[in-house]
């Protein structure tokens, strides 16, 4: 395939993973709203004022990073995991397995339907903590590469569980029993700095805790982490999930025997 | 001679142990309409599915138009067009879209995969059904579906594994058409099908695997001439009881007025039109039975035809 056709390929498979996203918008779109809305209403605005400040900000200020951020990975996640692994099931993937499209092609594409969903997930997100507090935005670049880089990291994590995944409980399970504690304990709803001095070095094992950060400096410029440390363990985790993707596409006996 | 498709030694096993194919040497010259029979897991798919990357081979060499697809997997793949036995779209998905997007993994450009689409999707009756639910439509539209989702990038090979399963005989014979119209314009096809009345009526040469190994390939005409056999089917005028005498191991009453006889290649019908007649037995009409392939497949793969078990 020469270049053109493997950007025509490219764009067709992104926007048909928009189309299949934006169809179902009742489940892709509203449920992220509604839930982020609950953790407003509960965590910010009910328990918050009792919580007073963390790092120097008011509870809610501290909170809105991290719940944007949290919705960005579960949507960037479970649009991939989902949308990868029903064309499994459904064997629909077969269309693009014998097609000449290369490999790398369609995880890149995949990858951007991820990071697509994300990013409009976010944007809801912070389009309504704009209902319950004014957001101040300290660096728009650090704030916008994290969102992006996290939804790619989360893109391909969903890529190589839709992969092993041979049932829809299969599907399931990562993001309850891997992704949901990672996220809560991931400095999300507080400072590591409130934790002892054991829990902070386990937390630092947490990789979304260095996502967490960045992004939260991105709006406060605060962050319990090294910014360049941030930057690096997702770089790091790209790089080492996108390797991973890569190679089950190609050799992976859940997509060909 | 150019061959669409050579295949060398091509070998498959699979993890759980179980040998696929056991060097199946293959050579589908450029243009054919070859039809690829065997019994159920005789290893049929598993070669479609080598050819389209499903099934990753043990061993063995696989060329299409010349290009190994060891080296050069993609440009290989970029010749064909593959029909599973399994519906493989996605149902909420309609067949405009299904097809326009199967256009553009092959790298075709928005405006001529729409224009392809429109054309496929008319040629095989289902530009009225552009934009229903795949999922919503009948199985013999399905099966058109993914035909006309395998020639939206006009293969130069087509591979098709039971195109006509579970279509009625109206829509199964128009597909035989438009299959002989394409392969007439220069597409080569690989059939692979239950119903060998259809390999008979449409292929030029044929392979037969049985486990694993490619045990007949050769020419259709070739091969049923090897017929020892014809069976004729005659229509009678007024019913009988029983087959006459003389006819006596060599003829079948299947109704009181249809009557099978079978006559030996070497044999001169006259002999068993003066028995007819010496038993005042007149003759509607008589038909050739369809279903000397048949015969050779059992013959050649010990066991009844390709019906599922």
């Amino acid at each position: 395939m020469t270049a053109r056709e493997q950007w025509i390929a490219y764009v067709t498979i992104v926007l048909k993973e928009i189309a299949r996203f934006m169809r179902i918008w009742q489940q892709t779109l509203i449920p992220p709203a509604i839930s982020t809305l609950l953790y407003f209403v509960i965590f910010g605005n009910l328990i918050g004022q009792r919580i007073g400040q963390m790092d120097g900000f008011d509870y809610m200020d501290f909170l809105v990073p991290g719940l944007i951020l949290m919705a960005v990975i579960n949507a960037s996640y479970q649009n991939v995991v989902g949308s990868f692994f029903g064309a499994k099931w459904g064997k629909s993937i077969e269309e693009l397995l014998v097609s000449p499209t290369p490999n790398s092609i369609i995880l890149l594409a995949y990858i951007t339907g991820g990071v697509a969903r994300g990013m409009l997930v976010g944007l809801i997100v912070t389009g309504i903590s704009l209902l319950f507090t004014d957001l101040n935005v300290f660096n728009l670049g650090i704030l916008t590469a994290v969102m992006i880089l996290t939804a790619v990291l989360f893109s391909l994590g969903g890529f190589v569980n839709a992969i092993f995944a041979k049932t829809f409980d299969d599907v399931s399970m990562i993001p309850t029993f891997v992704l949901l504690p990672l996220t809560y304990l991931g400095g999300v709803f507080y400072s590591i700095h409130l934790l002892s001095d054991f829990w902070q070095q386990v937390s630092k094992a947490n990789p979304i805790l260095y996502m967490v950060n960045a992004f939260r400096y991105g709006f406060l410029g605060i962050s319990d982490v090294s910014l360049s440390l941030s930057f690096g363990m997702i770089g790091l985790f790209i790089i080492s999930f996108f390797a991973l993707s890569l190679y089950l596409l190609t050799y992976s006996r859940g997509l060909r025997a | 001679m150019e061959f669409a498709l050579k295949t060398t030694q091509l070998t498959k096993t699979y993890r759980n142990g179980v040998t696929a194919l056991k060097g199946v040497d293959l050579a589908v010259p450029t243009g054919d309409f070859y039809a690829l029979l065997g019994p159920n897991g005789a290893g049929k798919s598993t070669v479609i599915s080598v050819l389209g990357s499903l099934v990753i081979k043990t061993g063995g060499r696989v060329e299409v138009f010349g290009v190994d697809i060891d080296t050069d997997f993609p440009q290989a793949k970029s010749f064909l067009g593959v029909v599973p036995q399994e519906f493989n779209f996605n149902i909420f998905e309609t067949p405009l879209q299904i097809v326009r997007n199967q256009a553009g993994y092959y790298g075709i450009d928005r405006r001529t995969a729409l224009a392809r689409t429109e054309k496929y999707l008319t040629l095989l009756g289902l530009w009225d059904k552009r934009d229903e639910q795949a999922g919503q439509l009948s199985g013999g539209m399905k099966r058109r579906l993914m035909i006309a989702r395998a020639l939206v990038h006009e293969p130069r090979l087509l591979i098709l594994d039971e195109p006509t399963a579970g279509v009625d005989i109206e829509i199964r014979r128009s597909m035989w058409d438009f299959l002989r119209q394409i392969n007439r314009a220069g597409t080569t096809i690989i059939l692979t099908t239950h119903y060998l009345e259809e390999a008979e009526h449409l292929c030029r040469n044929i392979g037969i695997i049985d486990s694993g190994s490619l045990v007949e390939n050769t020419s259709m005409r070739a091969l049923l001439r090897q017929l020892h056999l014809e069976t004729y089917v005659l229509d009678l005028e007024d019913s009988l009881k029983r087959v006459p005498s003389g006819l006596d191991g060599s003829a079948r009453l299947i109704d009181p007025t249809t009557l099978e006889i079978d006559i030996k290649k070497e044999e001169c019908l006259n002999h068993f039109y003066e028995l007819l007649s010496a038993n005042d037995i007149r003759v509607r009409s008589m038909r050739n039975k369809a279903n000397r392939l048949e015969e050779l497949f059992i013959n050649r793969v010990g066991q009844p035809p390709l019906e599922d078990k």
